[in-house]
């Protein structure tokens, strides 16, 4: 499936089928990583990150790195020209005559989007605001797939910050397009899912939602289980931020009587909002999952520079 | 009844709800012209009850998405030697570009030159037309009356 010269920018971008051809190319590569190394020899990664990034961007860097490409960029706004009042277009329209492909990382919502129209070169969402996080969903693909084999007929648990997660905006948006996903949303009553969401996968996927501010009311039903941290640097307002910091705290005792075969799912980083006695539990899958990033990266990068 | 005399060669924008008249007026710019123009506010009308009338001595451009966005009744008339030459309804727009900003403080379109704020029209129940970002996808409201 020909995906070269294409931008990610929202997880619905590519169809179900392109998705899942990115996720075939990933599972082979991270069952023989070796034989792909010299397949980005000559090509080079901008990473453009206006916002911190620990994951994503040492992810994007070292899966062109495994495939033998060169990465170059800042982590840093005040790094860049942006200090100097550089706008996002004329960076982009620069960064086209010295890479090859670029992920760019930044605070404002639609970034990614502006970004790409005035880009040649592949764009790739790397997280705008609370927006979206496509390949942070490639990621959580990836994992729910090594794990269940199929992505379908599913009870998906997404419990914490669902107003600002952009991690949970891009998952569901994309589910929402599989076979019988059911969603079980749990969040305090200020940051629930933005109503866009959940018409959007309501009216156009007919998908299923259950919403409820009590994490042990869906505990025991899921599948999978997919906890956010409530994003600090996402509020106006210091005081709001501490009244929701702890309002889910996963332990031990609460997964007790949950499947033995649910996935606990996380974006990571997190902070409290998993104790970490539950690291050790065998459906705690998240650092896994943080790894399968690479995977899905190198694959995704692949697929748009047109080498496989 | 207040009169006012009819035009020779301009435009006649006529059904326009009472108080955006006003509205239209100021986006036209009709305040700094050279050439006669008139608002009439509050006139009888058998279709609306009360309407307001903007008179144009002048064919100026107009932006028609504009007009739709803030009054979807409106009919213009095109008036040549002081006879209709030509009548057009408006409707709510589609897609809009550059016309009102992003609801939503985190958008880019807020804060970048380039980004010009363009909605796709969701929902147009004219007590709350619904536009979505193409940007951030969030939802911004208008109400026509």
């Amino acid at each position: 499936m020909n995906l070269k010269g294409r931008h990610l920018i929202d997880p619905n971008d590519f169809t179900i089928d392109e998705l899942n051809s990115i996720l075939d190319l990933a599972v082979d590569m991270k069952k023989d990583l070796s034989r792909y190394s010299n397949l980005c020899k000559g090509k080079i990664l901008a990473t453009l990150f206006y916002e911190p990034s620990t994951r994503t961007r040492l992810s994007f860097e070292s899966a062109m790195l495994r495939m033998g490409g060169n990465v170059l960029g800042f982590a840093d706004s005040t790094t860049s020209s942006a200090s100097k009042g550089e706008s996002l277009s004329d960076t982009i329209r620069v960064i086209n005559g010295y890479a090859d492909i670029a992920v760019i990382r930044h605070p404002k919502e639609g970034s990614a989007k502006l970004a790409s129209e005035h880009s040649y070169i592949s764009v790739i969402n790397g997280g705008d605001g609370g927006h979206q996080h496509p390949t942070q969903t490639l990621t959580d693909l990836l994992t729910i797939k090594l794990y269940k084999d199929n992505i379908e007929n599913l009870k998906v648990a997404l419990c914490g910050d669902l107003k600002y997660g952009r991690t949970v905006h891009s998952l569901i948006k994309t589910l929402a397009r599989y076979n019988n996903i059911s969603f079980y949303l749990v969040s305090p009553n200020q940051l629930k899912l933005p109503e866009y969401i959940k018409e959007n996968v309501k009216e156009k996927y007919n998908a299923t939602i259950f919403e409820t501010e009590n994490l042990e009311d869906v505990i025991n039903e899921v599948d999978i289980l997919y906890m956010t941290r409530i994003q600090r640097e996402r509020f106006f307002n210091e005081e709001d931020y501490l009244k929701l910091k702890n309002s889910y705290i996963l332990t031990k005792d609460k997964i007790s009587k949950s499947k033995e075969n649910m996935l606990i799912m996380h974006p990571l980083p997190r902070v409290n909002e998993i104790d970490s006695s539950v690291d050790s539990d065998k459906r705690a899958v998240y650092f896994e999952q943080a790894h399968n990033g690479v995977f899905v990266r190198m694959a995704l990068m692949a697929k748009l520079l047109g080498v496989v | 009844m207040l009169e006012v005399t009819s035009i020779n060669c301009g435009i006649v924008i006529d059904h326009i709800n009472c108080g955006n008249g006003q509205k239209i007026f100021e986006k036209l710019n009709l305040g700094n012209v050279d050439f006669p123009v008139v608002l009439l506010m509050n006139v009888p009308s058998k279709k609306l009850g009360k309407k307001d009338i903007i008179k144009i001595e002048n064919k100026i451009d107009l932006n028609l998405d504009m007009l739709g966005l803030i009054d979807s009744d409106i009919t213009i008339n095109i008036i040549e030697n002081g006879n209709i030459s030509k009548k057009m309804n408006v409707d709510i727009p589609k897609k809009v570009s550059g016309l009102f900003k992003c609801e939503n403080p985190r958008c880019i379109s807020n804060s970048d030159i380039y980004a010009t704020p363009t909605f796709t029209l969701v929902n147009k129940n004219k007590n709350k037309i619904k536009y979505q970002c193409n940007y951030c996808d969030d939802f911004t409201y208008f109400n026509q009356r």
